[in-house]
């Protein structure tokens, strides 16, 4: 009957609603074989795997998570475009499986009812269905199925119970029109609305000839839970709790690894050297490419940690509950309750940070947290305030007992956290102006996180990061290296980077190289640094700080490797950081003043604290907005605030008798 | 906009743990569309649950499940008890 169509290769879509267990139920129809990507020219996200029904294979589409198909957010209106075919590149669906939570049949059936109307077969995959009979509640499948005019099946992931009865479904509608079960009334008294009015009394008739519920429910454990984690004290307190918890990980645990990280391509910039002739190509693999790219992996533990606890606390419920909590709180600066996570982890990283901001569904909230994460003090701006406040305000106190350093590095956190809320609340009411979408959020009944969805998340997230970010700045990472290293001053053989603080192979210490810090003055960065002194002298840096500053564009810690080559600091690095204290305090512009005062050193920490200094964080911004001018926006607005902020503190600080 | 016509029994006035019955639901289209698609429709049967910390926004448990809104979105929501 429908031999054309069963030959050719059929295209599924899975639609339903958020926490209706879609993502359980695609990866365990697909398993491993699935592709993420963008539908284009938008972030809504694009899922594909292929599902083999009975010797047919299929390409699965997981649309994403909505609660109607009437086009009113970006999500809505590509999951439209898809059904009805319209989305360019996706094939219109042979038909549909709408993904049905049964513990919350009404809302979760409103969708179906809006899919009859597309013509496009539906087989409703009833989800939780376990869960419901534990409430003691009773659901009559087939009767259901009888008053929708589709075909339902009960679906369990774990147990697999229904998945092959799934597959016969979706084959026996595959070519069949669908029925609407139900008729719009051409007079509705129900103005603008009335067809959601007729759809959702249409549901309740349904509901209440198919479903049983018991007297049970008070007692829900969600409400038991939500008693304690949402109350008004004890509620706060844990969410802080949670969220230091999270901190102290990203910030901390991921240390170790990253650390190995970091040795490991050390180790392996060396081999390439001891293995390759000493020359260009040596240089370009060990300090351009294998320093550049391992800069960015570094990162990588980061990532995966803080993913993985999103997903936890995604998956369990608490995430909407933290956003409950805290949604007064952001929205006086205009953002939604949900951007506190993303914000807390750009203290760790800000592009971990600004990944986390897709649990933000409207666009503007999104972009204007993206917006002013960079602002948090991540862990990379900690070596630069470190060695600030170790060369000029070590052991210095206020008030007789409180350390200076101290003082001042909480200043630094401060200053990011201020101007952050300030520009949320200018972008909020300029560039990302827009009348506050309705907050509706749902407070999804709390549940155990499967552990192979979260671990697919997280496995996702993070190869995203690496092939997206990794590309922009491999190439980033070529362009800094090639502008530190041409031109050559002379003959010499190799030179090491001023992107990691890897030990010189000795094997290439030749009579007649020049000292790195001459051929860094030479190369076309310290041409850079010249260039630009006239614009950074009213901060009080020289051209040597200029260099330093044009090569902490790759990232900020660079600063710290980048001055210990400018003064010619000893390679050892278990003495570096004693010797480029000293080195710094000694340092000596051209005209012989000293070119650091602690006014100097303020100014730099000042100018850290609001520029972006990172092109990593770059990289994501254009890949999580798709678009190059956000993050050119963030480069411009960033920069002109810490040089603005820099040249106050300067200027200011000398005026009143400082540096 | 704060004050009310004292025959308008909006979700915002209504006590926490209260049954009451959905009359109608106002405000801009966007917002009311929203809220019906949601299940927020007349005649539904809800109850507001509690609130938030700093009193918004409000939790509100109707047809199964439980509902996170502002109070401004609350306030479009006409109930009888």
């Amino acid at each position: 009957m429908k031999d054309t169509s069963v030959d050719r290769h059929l295209t599924i879509a899975l639609a339903g609603n958020p926490n209706a267990g879609k993502t359980t139920l695609f990866n365990s129809l697909t398993g491993l074989k699935q592709k993420v990507a963008n539908y284009p020219g938008v972030t809504v996200e694009r899922k594909t795997g292929s599902w083999t029904l009975n010797g047919n294979a299929a390409n699965l589409i997981d649309l994403p998570g909505l609660y109607s198909l009437d086009a009113t957010s970006l999500d809505e209106q590509i999951a439209r475009d898809v059904i009805t075919g319209e989305q360019s590149g996706v094939p219109k669906p042979d038909a549909i499986i709408a993904v049905v939570d049964a513990t919350n049949l009404e809302r979760n059936l409103y969708l179906v009812t809006q899919m009859f109307e597309f013509g496009v077969p539906v087989v409703v995959a009833l989800t939780m269905i376990d869960v419901f009979e534990k409430q003691k509640h009773e659901i009559d499948i087939e009767m259901l199925a009888a008053l929708l005019k589709t075909p339902v099946v009960a679906v369990n992931s774990k147990t697999s119970r229904g998945i092959d009865e799934l597959a016969e479904k979706v084959k026996e509608v595959i070519g069949t029109t669908p029925v609407v079960p139900y008729t719009f009334e051409e007079t509705s008294e129900n103005g603008a609305h009335g067809k959601i009015f007729t759809r959702y009394n249409f549901i309740s008739n349904v509901v209440q000839e198919s479903v049983w519920h018991s007297d049970h429910e008070k007692h829900r454990l969600s409400e038991k839970i939500d008693r304690v984690l949402t109350h008004k004290f004890f509620g706060l307190v844990i969410l802080v709790a949670i969220l230091l918890l999270v901190f102290q990980t990203i910030f901390s645990w991921a240390s170790l690894p990253m650390d190995l990280l970091e040795q490991g391509f050390h180790a392996l910039g060396d081999f390439v050297r001891t293995q390759m002739p000493p020359g260009i190509f040596a240089d370009l693999l060990a300090d351009g490419i294998i320093a550049g790219v391992g800069g960015v992996v570094v990162f990588l533990p980061q990532i995966l940690l803080l993913f993985l606890f999103i997903s936890l606390l995604e998956d369990s419920g608490y995430m909407a509950r933290a956003a409950f909590l805290l949604d007064k709180l952001m929205s006086r600066v205009g953002l939604h309750g949900k951007a506190f996570l993303p914000l807390v982890s750009s203290f760790a990283c800000a592009i971990p940070g600004i990944m986390a901001t897709r649990t933000i569904e409207s666009r503007r909230d999104r972009f204007a947290t993206i917006m002013i994460a960079p602002f948090m003090s991540c862990s990379a701006r900690l070596p630069v305030y470190t060695l600030m406040i170790a060369t000029f305000f070590a052991g210095q106190t206020v008030l007789g007992f409180i350390s200076l350093g101290a003082v001042l590095m909480l200043a630094m956190y401060a200053l990011g956290i201020v101007v952050a809320i300030i520009v949320a609340f200018i972008l909020k009411r300029t560039v990302l102006k827009a009348p506050p979408p309705p907050f509706l959020m749902e407070l999804p009944p709390y549940r155990l996180p499967n552990l192979r969805t979260v671990l697919q998340n997280m496995l996702t997230r993070a190869w995203l990061f690496l092939k997206r970010a990794g590309t922009v700045i491999l190439a980033i990472s070529i362009i800094l290296w090639a502008l530190m290293y041409f031109p050559r001053s002379s003959q010499q053989s190799a030179v090491s980077s001023q992107q990691t603080k890897m030990s010189e192979p000795g094997a290439v210490a030749t009579g007649s190289e020049l000292p790195e810090s001459e051929q860094l003055k030479h190369s076309f960065a310290g041409k850079l640094g010249h260039a630009i002194e006239p614009v950074i002298e009213p901060l009080g840096f020289d051209w040597k700080i200029g260099v330093a500053l044009i090569a902490s564009f790759a990232a900020r810690e660079v600063l710290v490797s980048t001055l210990s080559i400018i003064y010619s600091v000893g390679k050892d690095e278990t003495e570096e950081s004693e010797t480029l204290l000293a080195a710094v305090r000694d340092a000596k512009t051209d005209d012989g003043r000293p070119a650091w005062t602690p006014l100097t050193a303020l100014t730099l920490m000042v100018f850290f604290v609001l520029a972006i200094q990172c092109m990593s964080t770059l990289a994501v911004v254009r890949r999580e907005t798709n678009s190059w001018r956000w993050p050119l926006f963030m480069l411009a607005y960033m920069t002109g605030l810490a040089y603005i902020a820099a040249l106050i503190t300067y200027q200011g600080g000398k005026a009143l008798g400082f540096g | 906009m704060k004050r009310k016509t004292k025959d308008k029994l909006t979700l915002t006035d209504l006590p926490h743990g209260t049954d009451a019955r959905v009359k109608s639901v106002h405000g801009s289209s966007r917002v009311s569309k929203r809220l019906m698609e949601l299940g927020v429709v007349p005649g539904v049967e809800l109850q507001v649950v509690k609130s938030a910390p700093f009193g918004d926004p409000i939790e509100v448990r109707l047809r199964g499940y439980s509902l996170a809104m502002r109070r401004s979105e609350a306030d479009a929501i006409e109930v009888a008890i």
